[in-house]
């Protein structure tokens, strides 16, 4: 429906005369910044490829004349900041973990790295804050299953726990039931009287302190203390790794648990688990050297 | 003519169904086996239809115009619209709770993420741009749709793709390629609809009676054609075996990123807007009832959109493998592109001038002019987040997350909500809407769910950035990972709260859309602007 150019009544502007099931079109030019700021864009545009990598070729591409490349940055940017760490890292390096925690300098240090790298390797088992969870221990506390001085905790993170590791941390408490050691009433005996330990019950003391003695206390010790050299928690302190509730125990004497952590000195430097001993150290369990 | 057709889609039907049934005999996984009797029974249904409906479907004095299949698309754009809406909340509660993946591996984010970008982008936003398209180009070219059942097969083959798709995603088919996830035998069905689509347009638009062809119709045409390249090229596949879903792309590495960058960048720029642009060039001058305010600008901005943007690709792959001259490219070409979006939002705006009072009082026409002013806030937004210096922050964050919602609810949803509520009152050729004052609520309740949802994304995403690259002054990482997860917490919620007035809108349409079909009006409700009129010769 081809019709002629008309004036509209409100701008006053000519159509351009055509028309589509009532709809016309008026003919405004360009709005004048628009065509500027798209000049603009398009000029920011060719300086930005004078000034950067931009064209393909073919064989290559325009290098640009500021000579960049994303690459190089990177390496450079990678390289600044271990530069800025380097001195004090190889401080590190040297010192013996009780130098590092009697030079102020190299303690701050330790700790803001021992922090962040804890942060990204440790935290997704020991969370954020390091108070474990149901199977993973509290390292705020001075409950340690393999030792609390600064030295047991180095040794922890670099080789782990049941890790593989030629130095991991290793033993492997029986399961009572599954091997058929012991039956089902003798262990519910002696969970009771585990729990007694820790004056959780009072049921059962004598026959269970007969099974305790012969199957546990070598390990255990016979008030149920621990021993640090096989990893055996202390029974009577109250703080239960897998839950205090009898049901718990009960399944941890008849199957075992056997928690793992792996061996942090094949994936980080000899640095970063120095300043992950201080830092774990200094949440507040660490024991003195002496 | 017409015994030719009737057999040739009967034949097709038949040799579907057969092919189904092999298909899903010889099927080498659950999922494949599912998707032979989808399309055998889809061909089925399909001779089924062609019976039943071998007398209608055709022009009339009254009606001149094939409305029939764009009332199906219509209906089906509100369905999927809903459903995709809901998935999306399903998944932003998800995050905020993520006990409500229900530890199985249908409900799991993973699958249901895929579920909900496919449902509201290709079948709520295709089936408002098939709906649009085809009644629009009937419109303005004054010609019916070409073809007796190429449009009802575009219209079906449409939906059989989207049930695939969706089906396949919460069983685990998947080739893993965003927005592109379905695997090469989905993608071969949707290449058949897309061509037999393609070919309605094309021949209706040259049975045209206009001397011109409007400037919706550029846009439409822009999108089916670069659709079907983008769509091809990013789904090139060698199957593992004819009778099993698997596939291997044929690109590697950093060739297959840029492939599929190209793809889904071009995906937002053809699909989601030069398409909805199509649609806005319509249905804003006609409720304006005002002539487009600038002849040149629609066609000095058309070629340029279509020129650049494909090539801004690149700018999802910045500080990656990528090599830096193809960084530089995608982020210049973004720029460059930013005016030329405009040219849309101006020609939109300048539309309504002499007719600015219809803001006041047509809440339609509003839901229109803020869908155009959302388009011009992503436009600008989206060149700002391609700048590599934004983008080292923006980059993997939530602040994409709100880009995108952004576009997607402020300027895909709330142009298709527009020309729906156009639509069905002129399609079931009812005088005027159910009720306006239900927009009304619509259009609050849904702007409120938009705002909510790109400010608590803005917010989140910042920080989430801010706090990956924080250290502290001896160079170390301020934060874990799970730290900054734990920050975003409470604007997942608030996110989700925006999603669910988003959605709680969209029912308040569809209840309205329902009612307006049905032929009801609203009594006590203030005299209203007319619709568009009932179709005339």
């Amino acid at each position: 429906m081809a019709s002629q150019p008309e004036i509209d009544d409100f701008s006053g502007v000519e159509t351009v005369g055509h028309e589509w099931d009532g709809i016309k079109e008026l003919n405004n030019p360009l709005p004048r910044w628009w065509v500027w700021v798209w000049v603009a864009s398009i000029l920011w545009a060719i300086g930005y490829w004078i000034a950067m990598p931009a064209w393909p070729l073919i064989d290559g591409y325009t290098k640009g004349v500021l000579g960049y490349s994303q690459r190089a940055t990177v390496a450079r940017q990678i390289d600044e900041a271990q530069g800025a760490k380097s001195a004090l890292v190889a401080k590190i390096h040297k010192a013996s973990l009780a130098d590092i925690r009697k030079d102020p300098q190299l303690l701050e240090f330790a700790l803001a790295g021992g922090r962040s790298a804890f942060a990204v390797n440790c935290s997704q088992c020991h969370g954020s804050g390091a108070a474990g969870s149901r199977g993973y221990p509290n390292l705020n506390d001075d409950d340690w299953l393999w030792g609390g001085k600064i030295a047991d905790i180095f040794a922890t993170v670099r080789a782990g726990i049941r890790s593989g590791h030629e130095d991991a941390r290793d033993s492997a408490m029986p399961a009572f039931l599954r091997d058929e050691i012991l039956t089902k009433a003798q262990i519910a005996d002696v969970a009771d009287y585990t729990l007694s330990l820790s004056g959780k019950s009072e049921k059962a003391i004598k026959k269970g302190a007969a099974i305790f003695a012969e199957n546990c206390a070598a390990c255990h010790r016979k008030d149920g203390t621990g021993n640090r050299e096989f990893g055996a928690p202390n029974l009577a302190d109250g703080i239960w790794l897998y839950g205090s509730d009898r049901a718990s125990i009960i399944d941890t004497i008849s199957n075992s648990r056997r928690g793992v952590m792996p061996a942090w000195g094949n994936r980080l430097d000899d640095a970063t688990l120095k300043l992950l001993a201080v830092y774990v150290h200094s949440l507040g369990g660490g024991e003195a050297d002496r | 003519m017409p015994a030719i057709s009737n057999a040739l889609w009967s034949l097709f039907m038949v040799g579907g169904t057969a092919l189904g049934a092999t298909l899903a005999i010889n099927a080498a996984d659950p999922g494949y086996l599912v998707h032979g009797v989808l399309l055998g029974a889809f061909c089925v249904l399909g001779l089924v239809f062609m019976y039943a409906r071998r007398g209608a479907d055709v022009a009339t004095d009254a009606s001149p115009y094939n409305d029939s299949v764009v009332r199906a698309a219509v209906i089906a754009c509100t369905f999927w619209g809903i459903t995709g809406f809901l998935v999306g909340l399903v998944i932003a509660l998800q995050l905020a709770f993520p006990a409500l993946n229900l530890d199985l591996p249908w409900t799991s984010f993973g699958r249901l993420r895929p579920l909900h970008t496919s449902a509201v982008i290709f079948a709520f936003g295709g089936n408002a741009l098939i709906a649009c398209s085809f009644f629009i180009v009937q419109r303005t070219c004054r010609v019916r749709l070409a073809g007796r059942w190429a449009p009802w097969f575009v219209f079906w083959g449409y939906q059989l793709f989207i049930v695939l798709a969706a089906t396949g995603y919460v069983l685990g088919v998947t080739q893993s390629k965003e927005y592109a996830e379905p695997e090469w035998y989905v993608d071969l069905w949707l290449t058949i609809v897309w061509v037999v689509y393609l070919l309605v347009f094309l021949v209706t638009v040259m049975r045209r009676r206009e001397p011109h062809i409007y400037v919706a119709n550029w846009f439409f045409l822009a999108f089916i054609i670069t659709v079907a390249m983008l769509h091809v090229v990013n789904n090139l596949a060698v199957p593992v075996s004819f009778f099993g879903a698997k596939s291997y792309v044929v690109f590697a590495g950093v060739q297959d990123a840029m492939i599929q960058w190209w793809y889904a960048h071009n995906a937002v720029g053809f699909f989601l807007t030069a398409g909805f642009l199509g649609i806005m060039y319509y249905f804003v001058p006609k409720r304006a009832e005002r002539p487009i305010y600038s002849y040149r600008l629609s066609v000095v901005h058309f070629w340029s959109l279509i020129f650049l943007y494909i090539w801004a690709g690149p700018h999802h792959l910045h500080y990656t493998a990528l090599p830096d001259w193809a960084q530089t490219l995608g982020m210049t070409f973004s720029i460059m592109l930013w005016m030329p979006s405009w040219g849309g939002m101006i020609n939109g705006l300048m539309t309504l001038s002499g007719a600015w009072d219809k803001l006041r009082t047509d809440p339609v026409m509003r839901m229109l002019v803020v869908s155009v002013a959302f388009y011009g806030m992503s436009t600008f937004e989206g060149p700002v987040m391609s700048i590599k210096a934004v983008n080292a922050l923006s980059h993997y964050t939530d602040w994409t997350i709100g880009h995108v919602h952004s576009g997607a609810l402020g300027w895909v949803a709330f142009v298709s909500f527009g020309a729906l509520y156009m639509l069905v009152p002129s399609l079931w050729k009812r005088e005027r809407l159910y009720s306006l004052r239900m927009v009304e609520w619509h259009f609050w309740i849904a702007t409120i769910g938009i705002l909510l949802y790109i400010t608590a994304m803005w917010v989140s995403g910042i920080m989430q950035g801010l706090m990956w690259r924080a250290y502290d002054n001896l160079g170390f990482l301020e934060y874990s990972f799970v730290e900054t997860v734990e920050a975003m917490h409470p604007y997942y919620m608030i996110r989700a709260l925006g999603g669910a007035l988003f959605l709680t809108g969209a029912l308040i349409m569809v209840y309205n859309l329902w009612r307006t079909a049905r032929g009801d009006v609203r009594i006590a409700e203030p005299e209203v602007p007319p619709n568009i009129a009932p179709v005339m010769a």
